[in-house]
């Protein structure tokens, strides 16, 4: 993996990414290692996303990486009209490594494309967010013991959450069965649907959110936003459909745990926050230790 | 038969050397005229559209004087026009005639139909990979991986 870009979790062969989660163990065990110490970081946030961003700081910082970068379009040259390319070859100049968040489709693959050191997509539009995708299979893997064989629920937006289809589309490559509990406008599309028919996986379809629960290994909860609803009506009938409460998890498998991208909003009540079946903070402090594997890989010291 | 083939050449005459792309859609005449950026060229460039055809019921045909387009040319406008059919002339005399393939890749000529794909907002070439399903051929963006499909690519 030395030297190369992340652009989509496919870029990745299975191996790799299997690999990568083996050393995301390593450094979960002993997270302060200074094996990147001389090495630059640069972090270059065209759309705000602090918590992305501060995971990927504190990963590289506990390796003992420098990191530059800015976090808002308001501190960067884009202000004064500098095109994503020429950002891109000048931040080369000084770094070792590229982390960049950016609004449109595609940006990522184009600035790793022209760049000379390697680029990690943290989020390119609606469009990829591997590093989510990796963090997320690794705290499945750290849950359950295994990747193989689970029973994964996707509930809430699925039309439009790229961390779903990313995740789906990697839980394909572990004989999954999918239980997808969303509003009809909502359903996962079929493009993702297509990846699950053609390794002849199962999936189930629900509407009513208690469907997909008691079989459940991994409920993935995600938020539905406004903004996805033409009709405003629409919105307010389903947005209080999927909101997970404590109550709810009584008849659960003893393994189930709850996962969530965040941020949150109301979709899982805070009395969830309390059951051991949660996991959404400790599932966002794992992202520390796989960008850590990440940042370590590519740069060639792991 | 022969009569209808010389009333053809009648109304878009002859040339001594050069290249002709025959059986295009009548209706994607102008669009292979762009994508081979006949707008731009100084040689003489006879165009027909909505000639009889036998085969077609109307097609349209191009003429190119002292032109002779490399395949990856010609090919581009397998995306408008994938029943062409290219005549290399030379000294009035057909020397090589083929249809033109659908090329695996293509780049610059169409726009992505993603309105948030980079292409769209910085200067950049646009790339696909050329597929084809049930519904004929469409476009997969190499940057944002959307498709294009034959009804909404805009040519540049």
């Amino acid at each position: 993996m030395k030297n190369r870009s992340l652009l989509s979790i496919n870029d990745f062969s299975l191996d790799e990414q299997l690999k990568i989660l083996t050393l995301a163990a390593e450094f979960e065990k002993n997270p302060t290692q200074k094996i990147l110490e001389g090495f630059v970081v640069a972090t270059l946030f065209f759309e705000p996303s602090t918590r992305t961003k501060l995971s990927f700081e504190n990963a590289a910082s506990r390796l003992g990486a420098k990191v530059i970068g800015f976090s808002s379009l308001a501190t960067s040259s884009v202000t004064k009209g500098e095109s994503l390319k020429d950002t891109i070859l000048t931040v080369s100049n000084y770094a070792d490594i590229i982390v960049i968040r950016h609004p449109n489709d595609g940006s990522a693959r184009f600035a790793a494309e022209i760049s000379p050191i390697p680029v990690i997509n943290a989020g390119d539009g609606a469009n990829q967010h591997p590093t989510q995708t990796l963090l997320d299979m690794y705290s499945i893997l750290k849950t359950q013991g295994r990747l193989d064989n689970l029973n994964i629920t996707f509930v809430g937006d699925l039309k439009y959450g790229r961390t779903v289809h990313s995740l789906t589309i990697a839980l394909t490559q572990f004989n999954t069965t999918f239980h997808l509990v969303s509003p009809v406008e909502l359903k996962l599309p079929s493009y993702v649907k297509r990846h699950i028919k053609e390794k002849q996986l199962s999936y189930f379809q629900y509407t009513d959110l208690l469907d997909g629960i008691p079989q459940a290994d991994i409920i993935y909860m995600t938020r539905i936003q406004r903004e996805r609803f033409s009709d405003p009506i629409e919105y307010e009938k389903v947005k209080n459909a999927y909101n997970l409460n404590n109550s709810m998890l009584i008849n659960t498998k003893e393994n189930m745990r709850i996962l969530h991208p965040l941020p949150r909003v109301n979709e899982i009540a805070l009395d969830v926050d309390n059951n051991p079946k949660a996991y959404y903070f400790q599932q966002a402090l794992n992202g520390v230790f796989v960008r850590q594997a990440l940042l370590a890989a590519i740069l060639g010291v792991k | 038969m022969e009569y209808s083939n010389q009333r053809k050449e009648l109304k878009v005459s002859a040339i001594e050397n050069g290249t002709v792309i025959d059986h295009i859609p009548a209706n994607s005449v102008f669009r292979a005229t762009r994508i081979l950026r006949l707008d731009k060229m100084e040689n003489q460039v006879l165009v027909g559209t909505y000639l009889d055809s036998k085969k077609y019921g109307k097609k349209g045909i191009i003429k190119v004087s002292n032109t002779f387009f490399k395949d990856d040319e010609i090919n581009k406008i397998a995306l408008v026009a994938p029943s062409a059919t290219l005549i290399v002339i030379r000294d009035f005399k057909v020397v090589e005639k083929k249809q033109v393939e659908i090329p695996k890749k293509i780049e610059k000529i169409v726009k992505c139909v993603n309105p948030n794909c980079i292409t769209n907002h910085e200067n950049i070439p646009t790339k696909f990979d050329v597929m084809k399903n049930e519904n004929g051929i469409y476009l997969t963006c190499l940057y944002c991986d959307k498709n294009t499909s034959k009804e909404n690519m805009v040519f540049l």
